[in-house]
């Protein structure tokens, strides 16, 4: 077990090896230090202006091999600096970019962690819901709700948000943010709906499906036979047995819950790591956006060790070797 | 070679595969008693949503053959449009059917001024900021969504059932493996990799495409990975390989069929996902030009205006929430009807 995850951290610093060298490939390799230059300083800027501002920046270095010193590249750099956390200055603005994560996470986190843990609870609660009524006409209703919920897209929900609740209602601020603690919930109120109601529909329905599947198992029958009220079948056996299906969808959703910060921070204005990758995307600031791919990637490979190690928690049938 | 020929080449390429896979389903179909009864059960069961998605798909087949020249341009039909394909959609709208600027549904006057229109009540759902008839543009939406949603689902599903049956069910260096790409893969937020890749790859719709489908086929993928993991220790897997029963006949007979449903279900969530995240790629400037996406985004600024443009979001979120909630309800009777536990809990 402790080998395990000893080899599972083992596995996660090779993936972010991977990570680091697809960067590599796309922001140095691909998007060559020459194209960054043209794109930051201009498409008509004179050739001294742009060696200038590549020197400046430090990309004047020999890519993959130095024959003099085989440490003094670009990819040896690129990995030294990456893996020490020292991102340097940022390309477009020249702001330290440790600096300016640190302080765009919290904003982000307060958007973040209610909307994911809110959106986790009530989508399987609810999903119990609707799978112990299944075959009746509230599962029905369930699933048609659910389905209409889902088929409507971010950006109408975004927009739609915006108008009806601060446009025409006039409950909550259309964008801003500001961190003091009492105003701080007026301002989140409108992104968190919008992102409850964007998630809702698909999480619910996907829940449903595996407890209705569970539900159908011998053991279900068995308890049921043995005298267990539905209740407490659907709690104690198929939400426990279920959980497998459930850590490995919240794992899978952790990115996507990035990437919904990333639209709704960027429209309601919060000055979170959304709203930096976005600027960093219309500016072409490439060294915030390697800083973010790597912060983002570091979070992500952690929680996947943490799930594969959970899975033995949760089901015994699976053996970790 | 022209980029009319090559553009119509490749619709017809896509054509040749999509009327291919039609075939071997229905050969499928027709062999099997189990399967020819889901078909007459589904058709039973969501006539309404699978004549939906039939009309968009004749919509979008009717807008991809176009070519140049003939029907009736007419005297003031400029040049440029002249030597545009235009495809039978196209064909279906006068050829200079364009305004000024916006005018309501059905109006006779411009919006905002109130001069008169040279197409007075004929436009059904308006124009947009340049002009353009609102439901034309409506319409050509369509191609783009459905070329969005099934061109990259036929890259993804056949990808990640692959990858995921394999790395589930052997183990070992082909689970290091894939899961190496795959952690790599996912590791790297959803959004970024995406854009990541659009920039690399250059605009376009086939770009935008393949650059989704490399995204998104690992998360199906991780899903089968594990069911597959799960099912292999179940006890008739066990029981099937201890009768010597060969790795390739475990898979297609026990594991594959277990996991059909979960292929349903993913094409209908990736389908409209697929779909929808265009949508938010269009809001990042990346998107494919004239989805319904773009035409959504630009909405809002035309909420802000007073009095509001409404028309514009409205077509466009209509066709699009119309397209994805019967694509949804004919999968969710695609999944009854072909999972067994569900048909002989009924029956």
């Amino acid at each position: 077990m402790l080998a395990y995850v000893f080899r599972r951290i083992g596995y996660g610093f090779v993936t972010l090896i991977g990570v680091l060298l697809l960067l590599f490939v796309l922001f140095f390799l691909y998007a060559s230090p020459h194209e960054m230059a043209r794109r930051a300083v201009g498409e008509k800027a004179p050739p001294e202006v742009l060696e200038q501002w590549i020197v400046n920046h430090g990309y004047d270095k020999p890519k993959v091999w130095n024959p003099e010193d085989p440490f003094d590249t670009l990819l040896a750099e690129h990995f030294r600096r990456t893996l020490t956390f020292d991102f340097g200055r940022s390309d477009a603005d020249g702001t330290p970019i440790l600096q300016r994560l640190r302080e765009g996470s919290g904003p982000s986190l307060a958007l973040a962690i209610p909307s994911f843990v809110l959106g986790l609870g009530f989508s399987v609660v609810l999903g119990l819901f609707v799978a112990y009524f299944r075959e009746t006409y509230i599962d029905r209703m369930g699933v048609v709700l659910c389905v209409l919920a889902m088929s409507v897209s971010t950006l109408l929900y975004i927009i739609g948000g915006q108008f009806l609740i601060g446009k025409l209602l006039r409950w909550f601020p259309i964008s801003g943010f500001d961190p003091s603690p009492s105003v701080i919930v007026r301002f989140l109120m409108l992104p968190l709906l919008v992102s409850l109601a964007d998630g809702i529909g698909g999480s619910v329905r996907f829940y449903r499906t595996v407890f209705i599947e569970e539900g159908g198992r011998d053991y279900v029958r068995t308890a049921r036979a043995k005298g267990c009220g539905d209740l407490r079948v659907m709690t104690h056996h198929v939400l426990r047995n279920a959980l497998i299906p459930i850590l490995t969808r919240v794992v899978v959703a952790i990115p996507f819950l990035f990437t919904g910060s990333l639209l709704l921070e960027s429209f309601f204005g919060i000055p979170g790591l959304g709203s930096l990758t976005v600027d960093a995307i219309h500016g072409n600031d490439f060294s915030t956006l390697r800083a973010m791919v790597f912060i983002g990637s570091l979070l992500f490979i952690g929680a996947q060790i943490a799930t594969d190690v959970s899975y033995t928690l949760v089901d015994p049938r699976v053996r970790l070797e | 070679m022209e980029a009319h020929v090559f553009s119509n080449l490749v619709v017809a390429g896509v054509l040749a595969i999509v009327l291919a896979i039609v075939l071997a389903i229905a050969i499928g179909v027709r062999r099997s008693d189990l399967w020819r009864a889901s078909l007459v059960e589904l058709t039973r069961r969501r006539p309404i949503a699978l004549l939906v998605v039939a009309s968009y798909v004749a919509i979008a087949l009717l807008d991809s053959v176009s070519w140049v020249g003939g029907g009736a341009i007419g005297s003031e039909g400029n040049m440029l449009q002249q030597h545009q394909p235009r495809s039978l959609i196209d064909r279906a709208f006068p050829a200079d059917f364009d305004e000024k600027s916006y005018s309501a549904p059905l109006a006779s006057v411009e919006f905002y001024g109130g001069d008169p229109l040279s197409h007075p009540g004929r436009h059904l759902l308006g124009t947009d900021i340049l002009g353009r008839d609102v439901l034309h543009l409506t319409l050509d939406g369509t191609r783009i969504a459905l070329l969005v949603g099934g061109f990259t689902s036929l890259i993804v599903i056949p990808l990640a059932l692959l990858v995921g049956m394999s790395a589930g069910y052997f183990g070992r260096w082909i689970d290091d493996v894939a899961f190496f790409v795959m952690s790599t893969l996912t590791s790297i937020p959803y959004l970024l990799l995406l854009i990541a890749l659009i920039m690399a790859m250059g605009r376009g719709p086939v770009q935008v495409c393949v650059a989704m489908g490399v995204t998104s086929w690992v998360g199906f993928c991780r899903i089968v990975r594990g069911e597959t993991f799960k099912l292999r220790e179940l006890d008739y897997v066990q029981a099937a390989r201890a009768l010597g029963v060969s790795h390739f006949g475990l898979i297609w007979r026990h594991i594959l069929p277990n996991l059909m449903h979960l292929v349903v279900i993913t094409f209908v969530l990736t389908f409209s996902g697929l779909v929808l995240s265009e949508a938010i790629l269009s809001y990042l400037g990346i998107g494919i030009d004239g989805s319904w996406g773009q035409m959504i985004d630009q909405a809002r600024d035309e909420l802000a205006r007073d009095p509001i443009i409404w028309w514009n979001l409205a077509a466009a979120s209509t066709a699009l929430f119309g397209l994805i909630l019967a694509v949804n309800f004919v999968g969710d009777a695609v999944r009854d009807v072909l999972d067994p536990r569900t048909l002989r809990e009924r029956q």
